[in-house]
């Protein structure tokens, strides 16, 4: 057996232009970011104070970093699938098959367990511990691994692009074409691999935030006033912990198919590649909740701050958020309608799945309430909620009706499918990122992102995504299957042009998103949030300063209502000076869990290329680092009272000079927090 | 009264989306054209569905253009009520409505959802036409076998004529689709899947595999041609006159992966041939033991 498995010289990609320069691309990117840290003379900082660090909010802030890095990725790929169709009519277009096909998985498998999973991650880390008046999450070198497992699997995706080929089989990889008689290569493995190592990673992630959730909330934060964004957590926790278990056992499945010659999913030798569908999918619609449940989070956090008013209907949207949770387990067979099932499974899975759409109405329902009778600010994370509202109406429309197994058998596998998903997920999923990004960034950094950009990314976002999208609509009816690499039917090409056009118009809103962030660095010394509550907010992560300091609280709050902080200003003891400090115990920097995640990458990659001495290695690294954090007695650090009162006193004179609330310079300011009834 | 105000919108929509075709081109929509009585009626549950849910989805657009002009912070004139945050009769109709509206779908999808199940025959009175579809690498062989012809990549049958379609694949998991006629169903190895069309007049289609397999995928596409009785006669005496035949070594070669096949005729079958390529999957068990198959003819 070769030492490096089946690595070779050859696994470079200089057999295309294209792969070459995509190769090229990653390699400059990691070596400019490295050239810019070594410039800043960063790199004790980036050590010592981010990646060994245990603190959810800096485990947050790095979760989402990778986040937008892999939504440029992701996004280049939809860019360069747009463009390849919007000229492959009669024509092989500059994209040959085997690279389209390459092209659309990665986009799938970014865009979902890459973009949309770290960026979830990493709001849900930087803001529902402060929600729940918390300290920390429960398990912060849980946490770390999470992230590092997580980061191991982008890494895996991104090197593929350097280092042989990736998946050909689609995000969702369905044997028996991701068997290895179909495809031999590493592409299948790659995405296997990454899959699995960031699988793991989520499935920690969820058992985190439970029992974060269920723990470590102040006194008085019963499960009813939790604010929605961390309900829609809970729920989401206990999903991917019942879910993700069974995409890991799909892939493990796979990957003994692939690399051990088992016949769980072949072909031949009594493998059944409908268990795989069933088990994917299984994971598969929970996921989708799984990733739009924290936005609806934000949303509701959005609505009720910029409509200045109180969320409307708090326990029908904690019921239709739980009823949500509950059927997404009960709907996963409406991916394969059309698999041969009977008339009366068919029709079961696609009530179930109509019913869905009776919780989510509610919510919208709820949401539009909320602005009811409200003083509506147009600030850009609510602009990102109202063009969520209804564009978000559409995919639900669209849903119900695929939801229908007949319509189903006509428009399974086109574009209106393809449609239909992205306008739930980028109207429903990434709006609601994005606006929790622009909603609490001044809380994670001190200063506000530049609003009128952000207002920009918001109109080229929207416009292009209805550009993109509703052609594809239309495609779908004309027939138009999906993942095509060219065609022989004119009626599809201006649809596609038009399409095309859509995701000319996004680019220009990631480029809004980029130039908003380096303007509003900048300006920073502007727009700074000195009182940690820019938006006039409701819930208690607008109770600590921005950025908060390492401990969060420096005493639990005491909650007594639901929107805990705004009760507290109405009261008027949201800023009272505790009469003495109490020492505060915080986990320590370690190195271990980013020594995990390494020795996780490395050893996806060595899977990968079957090298196999190389593998057992990193298992037995990954085994004596937790050996060693087990035996380890003293992982925390105390911060002395002294300190935090010298920490409290600059925050209460920052807060003495501050003005007395950020927002009242808006026109549409409605007022300081009231007593109850003296509106 | 509302039956009529129902049909009055499905055809604006119809127009409307005929128009965004048409404007561009021809209209060679199969969906917006259909050419049988099972995309009909998968057409009219969606457009039955969009109208219903519009009860839902226009509200949600006036209420939010309504809301953000009338409540919009600096309109001091609007009602402003900050502590509002329950009202019943509200939570009775936001659960109500959506709840109703999905309670009418429901009595549509069950029995629509039997009424066209792919695996029901057609009934028009006539015997139906029983065609065997293997989808190889990357194109689709149909076999008659009451003929016992087969095609490559061309798909002749006689409109008013039920088509019987079983479908297998010898290869990675296909979905056979002609959106003209009927919606779709996968293709799997060692399985048989069913698919029951018609065509109402004879006219021209395309069909193709619409589940994503490879290099070979984006032309893995047929001609689907719905001809006369007499035509089809006509068609099938061709296809007799063929040089070719497709004994199991022509097969062997012809399930090799090739790419834009064009169509080819072969004049006689390797007897149960369809049953054979399924069970090379079953270490050679030629019965399947789905109950709608009947029991293939001979073992080995």
């Amino acid at each position: 057996m070769d030492f490096f498995g089946r690595l070779t010289i050859d696994s470079l990609p200089f057999y295309s232009l294209i792969a070459a320069s995509g190769a090229g691309v990653t390699v400059l990117g990691a070596l400019s970011v490295m050239a810019v840290i070594t410039y800043f003379g960063a790199w004790r900082l980036v050590v010592f104070g981010w990646v060994t660090s245990l603190d959810h909010k800096k485990i947050g802030i790095m979760y989402i970093m990778v986040a937008l890095v892999m939504l440029m990725r992701g996004f280049i790929d939809a860019a360069m699938m747009r463009s390849q169709q919007a000229i492959a009519f009669n024509s092989d277009g500059y994209l040959p098959p085997g690279h389209f096909d390459q092209i659309f998985s990665s986009h799938g498998t970014i865009m979902i367990f890459f973009m949309a999973m770290p960026f979830l991650s990493g709001l849900i880390n930087l803001i529902m511990p402060q929600q729940l008046g918390s300290r920390d999450v429960a398990f912060p070198f849980m946490n770390s691994i999470s992230l590092w497992f997580t980061t191991a699997g982008a890494g895996l995706v991104l090197i593929s692009l350097v280092i042989g080929k990736f998946s050909t089989a689609g995000w969702t990889g369905y044997p028996p074409y991701s068997g290895s008689e179909y495809t031999p290569g590493v592409g299948v493995d790659y995405w296997l691999w990454a899959v699995l190592i960031s699988g793991i990673g989520s499935t920690m992630t969820g058992i985190n935030f439970l029992v974060t959730i269920i723990k470590c909330r102040a006194p008085g934060m019963t499960l009813l006033r939790l604010p929605l964004f961390t309900w829609t957590v809970l729920v989401t926790s206990v999903l991917m912990i019942f879910a993700f278990p069974a995409l890991t056992v799909a892939c493990v499945m796979l990957a003994l198919d692939r690399t051990a010659g088992f016949h769980f999913f072949t072909n031949a030798m009594g493998g059944n590649m409908m268990n795989y569908i069933n088990l994917f999918w299984l994971w598969g619609h929970p996921e989708v909740y799984i990733l739009i449940l924290p936005a609806f989070g934000v949303f509701s956090e959005v609505v009720a701050v910029f409509s200045q008013k109180r969320l409307f209907g708090y326990i029908s949207l904690v019921l239709a958020t739980c009823a949500i949770g509950l059927l997404s387990f009960t709907v996963w067979l409406h991916h394969f309608f059309t698999m041969g099932s009977s008339a009366n499974v068919n029709s079961f899975f696609g009530i179930m799945t109509t019913i869905i759409a009776v919780p989510t109405g509610v919510k919208v329902f709820d949401w539009l309430l909320t602005m009811y009778r409200g003083r509506i600010i147009f600030k850009p994370p609510m602009l990102y909620t109202i063009g969520f509202l209804v564009t978000f109406c559409i995919g639900g429309l669209s849903g119900v009706l695929l939801a229908m197994p007949p319509v189903d058998y006509l428009m399974h596998n086109t574009t209106f499918l393809i449609a239909h998903f992205h306008n739930m997920i980028i109207p429903g999923v990434l709006f609601g990122y994005l606006a929790g990004y622009m909603f609490w960034f001044p809380k994670a950094f001190g200063f506000k992102l530049n609003e009128k950009w952000g207002a920009w990314s918001f109109w080229c976002w929207i416009i292009g995504f209805y550009l993109a999208f509703m052609p594809l609509y239309v495609l779908g009816l004309l027939g138009m299957p999906r993942r095509m690499e060219h065609y022989e039917i004119a009626a599809w090409q201006p649809h596609l042009i038009v399409a095309a056009i859509g995701a000319f118009i996004i680019l220009l809103g990631i480029v809004c998103l980029i130039v908003q962030l380096v303007v509003s660095i900048r300006d920073r010394q502007q727009a700074l949030d000195l009182t940690g509550d820019p938006w006039n907010g409701r819930s208690l992560e607008w109770l600590t300063s921005s950025p908060p300091a390492p401990y969060n609280f420096a005493l639990v709050p005491q909650v007594q209502s639901i929107d805990a902080f705004w009760d507290m200003k109405q009261r008027g003891v949201a800023y009272e000076r505790p009469d003495r400090y109490v020492d505060i115990t915080l986990p320590k920097n370690t190195f271990l869990s980013a020594v995990i995640g390494g020795a996780g990458f490395v050893f996806g990659f060595a899977m990968v290329w079957w090298i196999w001495w190389l593998a057992l290695l990193c298992l037995a690294t990954i085994f004596v680092a937790i050996v060693i954090r087990a035996s380890q007695n003293d992982t925390d650090m105390v911060i002395p009272a002294a300190e935090v009162k010298a920490i409290e006193d600059a925050r209460f004179a920052q807060l003495a000079k501050a003005p007395k609330n950020e927002m009242a310079d808006d026109p549409g300011f409605a007022g300081q927090p009231l007593p109850e009834g003296a509106a | 009264m509302r039956q009529a105000l129902a049909y009055r919108s499905q055809i604006i929509l119809a127009l409307g989306l005929a128009l965004l075709c048409s404007g561009c081109g021809a209209l060679t929509s199969p969906d917006l054209d259909p050419k049988g009585p099972i995309t009909l009626a998968e057409r009219q549950l969606l457009f039955d569905g969009l109208t219903i849910m519009m009860i839902v989805i226009v509200p949600v657009f006036i209420m939010a253009a309504l809301f953000c002009w009338r409540y919009r912070g600096t309109n001091r004139n609007a009602r402003y009520t900050p502590n509002l945050a329950y009202y019943w009769p509200i939570e009775i109709l936001v659960w109500g409505v959506p709840a109703a509206i999905i309670i009418w779908l429901g009595f549509h999808l069950v029995p629509g959802t039997h009424r066209l199940d792919p695996y029901n025959p057609i009934d028009t009175g006539v015997a139906p036409l029983e065609v065997q579809a293997v989808a190889q690498d990357w194109k689709w062989l149909f076999i008659y076998p009451e003929q016992n012809i087969a095609v490559v990549n061309e798909l002749v049958f006689p409109a008013g004529t039920p088509l019987a379609i079983k479908i297998t694949s010898d290869t990675v998991m296909n979905s056979f689709v002609i959106p003209a006629l009927g919606g779709q169903i996968y293709a799997m190895a060692g399985m048989q899947t069913r698919l029951h069309l018609l065509a109402n007049e004879p006219a021209e289609m395309w069909g193709r595999n619409v589940q994503y397999s490879g290099t070979g995928f984006a032309d893995q596409q047929f001609r689907a041609i719905a001809t006369t009785k007499d035509d089809f006669d006509a068609w099938v005496a061709k296809v007799k006159s063929a040089a070719d035949t497709l004994d199991a070594g022509a097969y062997e070669t012809l399930a090799k992966p090739s790419q834009k096949v064009p169509v080819t005729y072969y004049s006689d079958v390797e007897p149960d041939l369809f049953d054979r390529i399924i069970a090379k999957w079953r270490h050679g068990d030629i019965t399947d033991p789905a109950p709608a198959i009947p029991a293939a003819a001979t073992a080995e």
